[in-house]
């Protein structure tokens, strides 16, 4: 955050060696210029980035973080791990969303070694989007400490989600074959069964883990849970019904309110 | 004079060729050569690398930028300087004459020169205090004598030596007074009592690879080059234009210092004309060389304004003619198609005027500030010399005497040629035939290989382990390209204060061969045991820093690359204040990293021997018999049932040489050779394995094979266009260019007794769905044309064309066609002929009707034949063939090589190579130079017994693992599988499969498998110090 002046965004870039980092690289010898906010990182491939890495660039507080891999179908390595990064992109956003973090403020792009000018594009749309939304958390009406906590509960989440992805979340194979992959993707990814699939595998958990973090500090009502973590009082009753059975929490009828177990 | 005595007899002593053999001698050391060096070397050879200018580097080293990618020629050059000076195999001799030129093919005793540079090379540091108090300025010719130098001098920054070397303009040379540089080097190097030294060396192949001469514009008086102050030569220009230039990368007048703002380029100064002392044949680069400075004058300054006079544009390479687009868009950029003749000088501005005509305006003359012309290539300046010295015969224009199917062969054998002393050439063209020429070394000398090598040793490792991080930072100024931006030295400073961070400072040039050598002196020194470069970008120069790590005694993999030049200079040059910053951040991210960083091994992995060629066209037959002459079994596997490719249907060239009497012998040697094993009807339907260790299945008429091999040549050739256009396929009349070439081989009456035959160009490419030009139907038109008036002179013959782009040598046939009558007539995309089927005087004719350009109606021809100049289309199934070799292709559908300039036969994936016309369309001679050229770089591998692989590989921690075979699902390359131990089984990683991809580790719920060199843990600590508070909490 800028002292005064203008806001300049803090954005971090995690790139594939082969395509990507290529495409920005060409960008320089073009001398195409774009704002100077963005930081990245290479890796070998975009299906190196883990949820666990976007994760930590939020709770660092960056308002931004852009994934960049080959295009669909060019990946360099057999695996076409960039469908993967395609999947776990998804993911996030919709545990962004959840968590009431604008999804924008994470960007996926296909960018070829050969597509300097593009990548100059992308930059100088995803810097000014986040400059225009604002810094992280604040922006979104969420103060500091809740941010903080909501990313926590969210990264702690990871291993769980992994295993949920490949259990129940896998993405079928045969979208990558169809003509419009990426089309397919979001099919799925906003699809009903989907939708359900996370709300009842990962959102509920997501809510959980933070119910009983909240709780650890002291005993609240459901009024409170829910004015803190910014859910609907009959989803936070829901969940702590089954946190009880699960007994993760309890009621505790002197005190009126929920305690940790 | 005793003395005297001494000291020649000892001059004499040092030449006597004692331990002076050697495997092949390079004589040129311009990029060709280097090519030619550095892949003989690579393929086990001793190579004496001989130029005549003080550092290798050529006329490339000149050149601002690279067309069409406009990459930085430095840049993309000087890291094969350094691959050079420190590969083991190749000597390098500059400021070095070749004299004479003994012996054979494979004893030739080659008598070479070395001019005294009145410096020591082994005790100049090239320190430049001489350079600092040398009194005499003379012109310095690197910059094109537009700015200043000292007498004493090194050439360029990155010259290579980087030693200094003393001109004749020098004061005590002449005069016998000063000497001050004497007295002022601290390393005693300079010595005035140098003298010419002949030296003979022995070898047994030689690769002449003089490069060319750009034409003297003061031949042609009237363009005021040299008269008028305002007149440049394009090369000129090229330095004008560069960081490293006489104006530190900005472009002024030389009248009175200001920035031209109206800038003309005039084409084929010195080329296409037959005139005294001009040449008749095409430059070949020149049009898109034009459009390259058109583009960076426009970076420079976007107000510029560029007129471009110009005949054809000969946009025929690949990419070239989006290039020409891209230029042509540009505003403020006008194409005028006019001959032109230089007005005057105006006395006041010293502005020049040109006149020019146009078919709507007519005869105008223009005022500009500035005019560049464009001039050619001509031979090398002592092409004679070399000629008599190496018992070479030339062609009419100077260049060498080539075999008309292999530029690179001499008519003397055991002496080849690379690059543009064949006549024109791009630098691609000039890389592939430096390979290309090294395969044929290969051939002659391939029981010897191995013979005079030597390995490279590095010192031993240094166990680090115990140490705490000290890192060592290095920020380079890269000339100007990130000094200019970026406050260096604030950078250094900041650096300093980094936790770990024990050493910082900065440098000019870190990639130069001296600050190379500083780097891995100063590791030592220092006790670092992790550095940071700050430079450019690792996809270029991390192999070079890795190296100069091992030669330091540190793990390679202890170093990090700081890319503060493509992603902070180039593209925030506005913003100096937040370039400075994130410069620092990315530096800091760096230095995070690096402290986390852990020592890897490299995998030797055994190299298989064989090769596989996919294609048997003319470029995969000869690539296979090139690599099966240097003693590898080759595996050639071709579609069709019979070899031959698209030459099949090629009768004749150009040139006059008998293609089916060619390929007949080809497809012989083919057969007979042992070790070759043809396929045919062939199909790929697998192949697994990685650089060195292939595995192909096909099926063929030999039924199922799998065929291991090292590695692969795709040489899958490329398609005629099947016009769907003025009506081909309903009018029998109407044919392909290869199809008229059949009918004219067997003599059809009805064709080459037509009275007249009207052909038309660029059928189905120069259009939005074919954005390229086919590059060989002008020649193929011309060809035919040719043809058919030797055999029926009366016969009336039309092209009608866009450009007609006959480059290099294909002018003169051009030229010849027009001689013959044949009749050319220009159109406009937007106005195609058109072609319909009437009966004229009882004849039924075909009449194409298209617009005069000069008359301004529409021409109506009568014709009993139309020929349509097809365009060149990538073959079927090479999208397959790509998927297969996990290769990529290019935006026209054609293979896409690793770099377009120097990696040209390459692709990105290791150990698969490309040639021929899968690569883009091209002539028979320049498909033959890539298959060579495939054969040389393909050596570079087989020629080994082992490869080595990445460190970089993923790694399992088994009390983690919880054997959910996530990782195996996911890893298509099969590296990982489960093993039995006491604690149930665990996932293992065969490091030799892993390709270092990492997508296993996303996929790890429990974090068990990690990737080296990027694990989380290095991730997260890059992630960590983005914010300056977050790293100096992790540290």
């Amino acid at each position: 955050m800028g002292t005064g002046g203008e806001y300049n965004p803090k954005l971090l870039g995690i790139i594939c060696n082969w395509c990507c980092y290529g495409g920005a690289d060409l960008c320089g010898v073009s001398r195409l210029q774009y704002p100077p906010h963005i930081r990245l990182i290479r890796v070998m491939c975009s299906a190196r980035v883990d949820l666990a890495h976007i994760f930590r660039a939020f709770l660092h507080g960056l308002d931004g973080v852009f994934v960049g891999g080959c295009h669909l179908n060019d990946c360099h390595y057999i695996t076409n791990g960039n469908y993967n990064a395609l999947g776990m992109v998804k993911i996030c956003k919709k545990l962004l969303e959840h968590i009431g973090i604008n999804s924008e403020r994470l960007r996926l792009e296909w960018v070829s070694a050969g597509e300097g000018v593009r990548f100059a594009n992308i930059m100088n749309e995803f810097a000014p989007g986040i400059q225009k939304l604002g810094p992280l958390g604040s922006s979104e009406g969420i103060d500091e400490k809740t941010l903080r906590f909501k990313l926590e509960a969210a990264a702690k989440l990871i291993p769980y989600i992994k295993l949920v992805e490949r259990e129940r979340l896998r993405t079928p194979r045969e979208l990558r074959a169809s003509s419009e992959p990426e089309k397919e993707y979001d099919k799925f990814f906003n699809s009903e069964e989907t939708n359900r699939l996370f709300y009842d595998a990962i959102v509920s958990k997501l809510v959980i883990s933070q119910v009983t973090s909240l709780l650890r500090e002291g005993p609240l009502s459901t009024g409170e849970i829910s004015e803190a973590l910014g859910l609907s009082p009959s989803e936070v009753s829901r969940q702590l019904n089954i946190s009880s059975r699960q007994g993760l929490v309890r009621y505790d009828a002197g005190l009126k309110r929920y305690v940790a177990a | 004079m005793a003395k005297e005595l001494e000291m020649i007899s000892e001059q004499i002593l040092k030449g006597v060729p004692v331990g002076n053999f050697g495997d092949v001698m390079v004589v040129g050391g311009g990029i060709s050569g280097i090519q030619a060096a550095l892949d003989l070397g690579a393929a086990g050879f001793k190579v004496y690398l001989v130029e005549k200018s003080p550092t290798i580097g050529g006329h490339m080293a000149q050149l601002d930028k690279t067309f069409p990618t406009n990459d930085c020629s430095m840049c993309i050059e000087s890291p094969k300087f350094n691959e050079c000076s420190r590969h083991p195999n190749i000597e390098i001799l500059t400021y070095t004459d070749l004299d004479g030129v003994e012996g054979k093919a494979g004893d030739f005793t080659v008598t070479i020169l070395k001019k005294p540079r009145y410096i020591i090379e082994e005790k100049c540091t090239g320190c430049t205090t001489c350079v600092e108090y040398c009194p005499v300025t003379y012109p310095d010719r690197f910059n094109q004598e537009i700015s200043k130098n000292k007498a004493v001098h090194i050439y360029f920054a990155q010259a290579t030596p980087l030693v200094t070397y003393i001109d004749d303009s020098c004061l005590y040379l002449k005069e016998k007074k000063c000497r001050i540089c004497s007295a002022v080097c601290k390393t005693g190097a300079i010595d005035f009592n140098q003298m010419a030294e002949k030296v003979e060396v022995k070898v047994g192949a030689i690769i002449l690879a003089p490069g060319f001469k750009p034409f003297d514009a003061k031949l042609r008086d009237e363009f005021g080059y040299g008269r008028m102050e305002n007149v440049v030569t394009s090369l000129d220009y090229e330095r004008l234009l560069c960081a490293t230039g006489p104006y530190g990368g900005e472009i002024r007048r030389a009248s009175d210092g200001k920035h031209p703002r109206k800038i003309a380029w005039i084409q084929c100064i010195g080329s296409r004309q037959v005139l005294a002392g001009a040449n008749s044949y095409c430059s070949a680069v020149c049009c898109t060389y034009t459009q390259k400075q058109v583009i960076l004058t426009k970076d420079h300054d976007a107000d510029a304004e560029c007129t471009i006079f110009h005949n054809d544009i000969r946009s025929y390479g690949k990419d070239f003619e989006r290039f020409y687009q891209r230029t042509a868009n540009l505003s403020g950029v006008r194409f005028i198609r006019s001959y032109v003749s230089i007005g005057k000088e105006i006395p006041e501005s010293k502005n020049v005027t040109i006149r020019y005509s146009t078919p709507d305006y007519g005869v105008k003359e223009e005022e500009f500030d500035m005019v560049v012309l464009s001039v050619g290539l001509t031979p090398p300046a002592d092409f004679k010399d070399i000629a008599a010295k190496c018992g070479i015969e030339l062609n009419s224009h100077g260049f060498c005497r080539t075999n008309p199917v292999n530029p690179m062969q001499t008519t003397r054998p055991g002496v080849f040629i690379s690059g543009a002393f064949q006549g024109p050439v791009d630098i691609p063209e000039s890389v592939v035939t430096a390979s290309g020429a090294g395969s044929q070394c290969g051939e002659l000398l391939s029981y010897r290989r191995w013979k005079l090598s030597k390995e490279r040793i590095y010192p031993e490792e240094r166990d680090v382990s115990r140490e705490e991080p000290r890192v060592g930072v290095y920020v380079c100024h890269c000339g100007a390209n990130i000094g200019r931006i970026v406050d260096v030295p604030s950078t250094v400073d900041y650096a300093l204060s980094l936790p770990s961070v024990v050493h910082a400072e900065e440098s000019l040039f870190i990639c130069s061969t001296e600050a190379a050598q500083k780097l891995s002196k100063s590791i030592r020194e220092k006790g670092l045991n992790r550095v940071v470069v700050a430079a450019c970008t690792p996809r270029t120069h991390e192999p070079l820093f890795r190296d100069t790590l091992r030669e330091a005694g540190i793990n390679q993999y202890f170093y990090d690359m700081a890319n503060i030049r493509e992603h902070c200079s180039w593209v925030h040059s506005k913003e100096q204040e937040k370039a400075t910053e994130k410069a620092k951040d990315i530096i800091r991210m760096s230095v995070a990293r690096a402290c986390r960083l852990e020592p890897l091994r490299e995998y030797d992995l055994p190299v298989d021997k064989a090769a596989l060629v996919v294609g048997g066209g003319v470029a995969g037959m000869t690539c296979a018999l090139s690599i099966a002459k240097q003693g590898h079994q080759v595996h050639l596997v071709e579609r069709e049932k019979e070899l031959g490719g698209t030459a099949r249907r090629i009768h004749y060239t150009l040139e006059g040489l008998d293609v089916q009497a060619f390929l007949g012998d080809l497809i012989g040697k083919v057969y007979r050779h042992p070790g070759i094993h043809v396929y045919t009807e062939a199909t790929i339907f697998e192949v697994a394995g990685f650089v060195g260790n292939f595995t192909t299945r096909i099926k063929s008429r030999r039924g199922f094979s799998e065929i291991k091999h090292g590695a692969a040549v795709i040489a899958t050739g490329a398609e005629e266009y099947k016009p769907s256009e003025y009506l081909f396929g309903e009018d029998e009349r109407v044919m392909t260019q290869l199809a008229l070439e059949e009918k004219i081989a067997e003599r059809e009456q009805g064709t080459i007794n037509s009275r007249s035959m009207v052909m038309i160009q660029c059928v189905g490419c120069r259009q939005e769905d074919r954005n390229y030009c086919a590059r060989i139907c002008c020649s193929h038109a011309v060809k035919n044309a040719l043809k058919l008036k030797e055999i029926n002179p009366e016969m009336d013959i039309r092209i009608l064309f866009r450009d007609m782009r006959m480059y290099g040598f294909r002018e003169d046939y051009y030229r010849g066609a027009a001689g013959r009558d044949v009749k050319f007539i220009r159109f406009a995309p937007e106005d195609k002929p058109r072609v319909e089927p009437v009966v004229e005087e009882g004849r039924p004719v075909l009449r194409v009707t298209v617009p005069d350009p000069v008359l301004g109606q529409r021409l109506a021809l009568d014709a009993d034949r139309v020929i349509l100049s097809a365009a060149v289309v990538p073959s079927e199934g090479i999208k397959e063939i790509a998927g297969l070799f996990k290769v990529a292709l290019g935006p026209d559908g054609f293979f896409q090589e690793a770099h377009v300039k120097l990696r040209p036969v390459d692709f990105g994936a290791e150990g698969v190579y490309l040639c021929g016309t899968a690569h883009y369309p091209k002539h028979i001679s320049e498909a033959v130079s890539q298959a060579y050229g495939a054969a040389g770089r393909a050596l570079t591998l087989l020629s080994h017994d082992t490869v080595a692989a990445s460190g970089s590989v993923c790694e399992v921690d088994e009390s983690r693992c919880v054997s959910c075979g996530a990782c195996i699902t996911v890893c298509s390359y099969g590296a990982i599988d489960f093993y039995r131990t006491p604690k149930g089984k665990k996932a293992v990683v065969n490091p030799v499969l892993c390709k270092g991809d990492g997508l296993c580790n996303t996929v790890c719920a429990t974090s068990a498998i990690s990737l080296k060199h990027y694990t989380d843990e290095e991730i997260f600590s890059q992630i960590d110090a983005v914010v300056p508070s977050m790293h100096a909490e992790a540290c």
